[in-house]
């Protein structure tokens, strides 16, 4: 019985059969997105007033017309024409999606973007941080009433780094836990150093298996054999 | 099938979709430029995608591919690399797409009414609140007008007086405030802004729709009432007949919405709480809509119309009542002979 880990991986099945993984967004991304698009709007407001205060009366008016429109539609119009994200949640890679995986369209985004009055209350984000924290999608009331989750953007090249090498025969047949734990190994010596590498190879050498002596390259050749390389 | 072999095989179908899905990987897109014909790539790449008439075939291959990488315990590197591609096309082929203008036209000749209609009870409890705090207070200060200070303070009063006083020259503003337009913005800032928030906070059991129906209804039934009072009908109420019927009107409806996302939690009925709350939050969202292009023409009337000062105020009543009656038919009338959506 495999242990089930705490994880904010959210399944979805699409229509086609198949399912993708969603990785929910937590408090502190959202909150950092959020307060990059406060800057983001505050320097907006700042850039209305003072052409505002060029235009006199008349541009008092526009002003007001622009800063309603910021206050309610700034959030709807990014989350509708920029798949899911502000400016802030772009600059955290995280977007706004339907809970099926969908883009939002303009109910559900008006919704939540209206209902954060309610989870700003009843000070500060108290509701929508409590809500929150009480379910297993992260999600503020407006979120819960709109449907929609925030998840964070696969931002995966997809692209095999696996280096080639002669494939090199395990000294026993590997099962399947086996086999993908020296793929995943093989896929992250980009990102690793050859010294560090080598380490977690020679981690195998507790397992006392004779005439093996575990090194970076023969792990690497296992790979590469299971991959079905030559 | 090894995985090398899978990879070998497909790999340029999964390149081909990756070229047409994901467009805003900007530094991938310019090298694939090079490689792909440049007009297609000129065009929006997700339209492009959805345009293509073999995307749904070639969509289902790819979620058919996600799963036997996924059966087969290829890498998760490969599965990773499919599974984004999915992702992708999925949101593309799952996008909604309606013609924004037809869907605006329909809205406002029947779907608004309709939906106001469908929640009549909602309507009237919120009507009843706000109106009947309104003329409540209006008719018990024409007999105790020091109530007044009960739910309007001596300063802002004063303020009022002065708006209203029938030797300004513009009605129902500061003496210093600005023009038209200043106030047209004025109004659709502080006006609709409540009305969305009449709204969002009747999510709290419809407590925040309530509390906020029946102070409006308290402070302009106290403003109306005292003007009554002390005499200035002749300028008061010329000045708030045109713009009454859509502004009064805009007030009630954002509480029927709220009071409806509240009653959805309170009562699911035979629905878990959270999709009554969805199904709800979704019908009520379609009548904001409304309601806020509802403050919007309500601030335009108020800026432009009821300012003026030298039209006579039989004018005005005509107009007010001509609103209130074509306001009243309009959502009793439109949409009648058409299927609800």
């Amino acid at each position: 019985m495999e242990s089930k880990l705490l994880d904010s991986v959210n399944t979805i099945q699409t229509p086609e059969g198949v399912d993708i993984h969603l990785r929910i967004a937590g408090v502190w991304p959202r909150s950092v997105a959020w307060m990059v698009d406060l800057i983001i709007r505050g320097l907006m407001y700042a850039l209305l007033a003072i052409i505002a205060g060029v235009l006199g009366k008349f541009g008092s008016g526009l002003m007001l017309i622009g800063f309603f429109f910021m206050e309610w539609f700034y959030p709807v119009l990014f989350e509708v024409f920029n798949k899911g994200m502000t400016p802030g949640k772009k600059f955290l890679n995280i977007q706004v999606l339907n809970s099926d995986g969908t883009p939002v369209g303009w109910s559900p985004s008006m919704l939540r973007n209206i209902l954060r009055t309610v989870d700003f209350l009843p000070f500060f984000y108290g509701l929508g941080f409590a809500s929150m924290l009480l379910n297993d999608k992260f999600q503020r009331l407006g979120d819960l009433a709109a449907n929609t989750i925030v998840v964070y953007v696969n931002n995966s090249t997809g692209i095999s780094s696996i280096p080639e090498q002669a494939a090199v025969k395990p000294a026993y047949e590997l099962n399947l836990k086996e086999q993908q734990s020296i793929i995943r190994y093989a896929e992250r010596s980009q990102q690793l150093s050859d010294e560090r590498m080598q380490e977690l190879a020679e981690i195998l050498n507790s397992l006392d298996i004779p005439e093996h002596r575990m090194t970076k390259n023969k792990l690497l050749g296992i790979a590469n054999g299971l991959l079905g390389r030559k | 099938m090894k995985q090398s072999e899978f990879e070998k095989k497909y790999d340029s179908f999964w390149s081909e979709l990756e070229n047409m899905l994901l467009a805003d990987d900007k530094s991938t897109l310019n090298k694939r430029l090079q490689i792909n014909d440049s007009i297609r790539l000129k065009k929006q790449h997700s339209q492009v995608a959805a345009a293509d008439e073999n995307f749904p075939e070639n969509y289902r291959l790819l979620c058919h591919h996600l799963s036997l990488s996924r059966s087969r315990h290829y890498s998760p590197l490969l599965v990773e690399r499919l599974e984004k591609l999915v992702i992708n096309a999925h949101q593309i082929f799952y996008k909604r797409k309606t013609h924004m203008l037809v869907a605006v036209l329909i809205y406002f000749t029947s779907g608004f009414s309709q939906s106001v209609r469908k929640e009549w009870r909602w309507v009237l409890l919120s009507s009843v609140l706000f109106f009947g705090t309104f003329f409540g207070m209006l008719v018990t200060l024409q007999y105790y007008p020091d109530m007044v200070y009960t739910v309007i303070s001596g300063e802002q009063l004063a303020q009022m007086e002065s708006m209203y006083d029938p030797s300004q020259d513009k009605i129902g503003r500061d003496r210093n405030s600005g023009s038209d337009f200043e106030m047209f913005g004025f109004y659709i800032f502080n006006n609709t802004g409540i009305g969305l928030r009449t709204f969002a906070s009747g999510l709290v059991f419809g407590i925040g729709s309530l509390l906020t129906l029946v102070f409006n209804g308290l402070t302009i039934g106290g403003v109306a009432g005292y003007l009554t009072y002390i005499g200035y009908s002749s300028t008061f109420w010329p000045f708030v007949s045109g713009h009454s019927a859509m502004e009064l009107t805009a007030i009630v409806l954002s509480g029927a919405a709220g009071f409806k996302l509240g009653f959805s939690i309170i009562s699911p009925g035979r629905k878990s709480r959270i999709r009554s709350l969805i199904d709800s939050a979704r019908e009520a969202v379609y009548m904001m809509y409304g309601v806020a292009i509802m403050f919007i023409i309500a601030a335009f009337i108020e800026a432009y119309w009821s300012s003026m000062t030298d039209i006579p105020s039989v004018v005005k009543y005509t107009v007010g009542i001509i609103n209130w009656v074509v306001l009243i038919a309009y959502f009793m009338l439109l949409g009648r002979q058409r299927a609800i959506r």
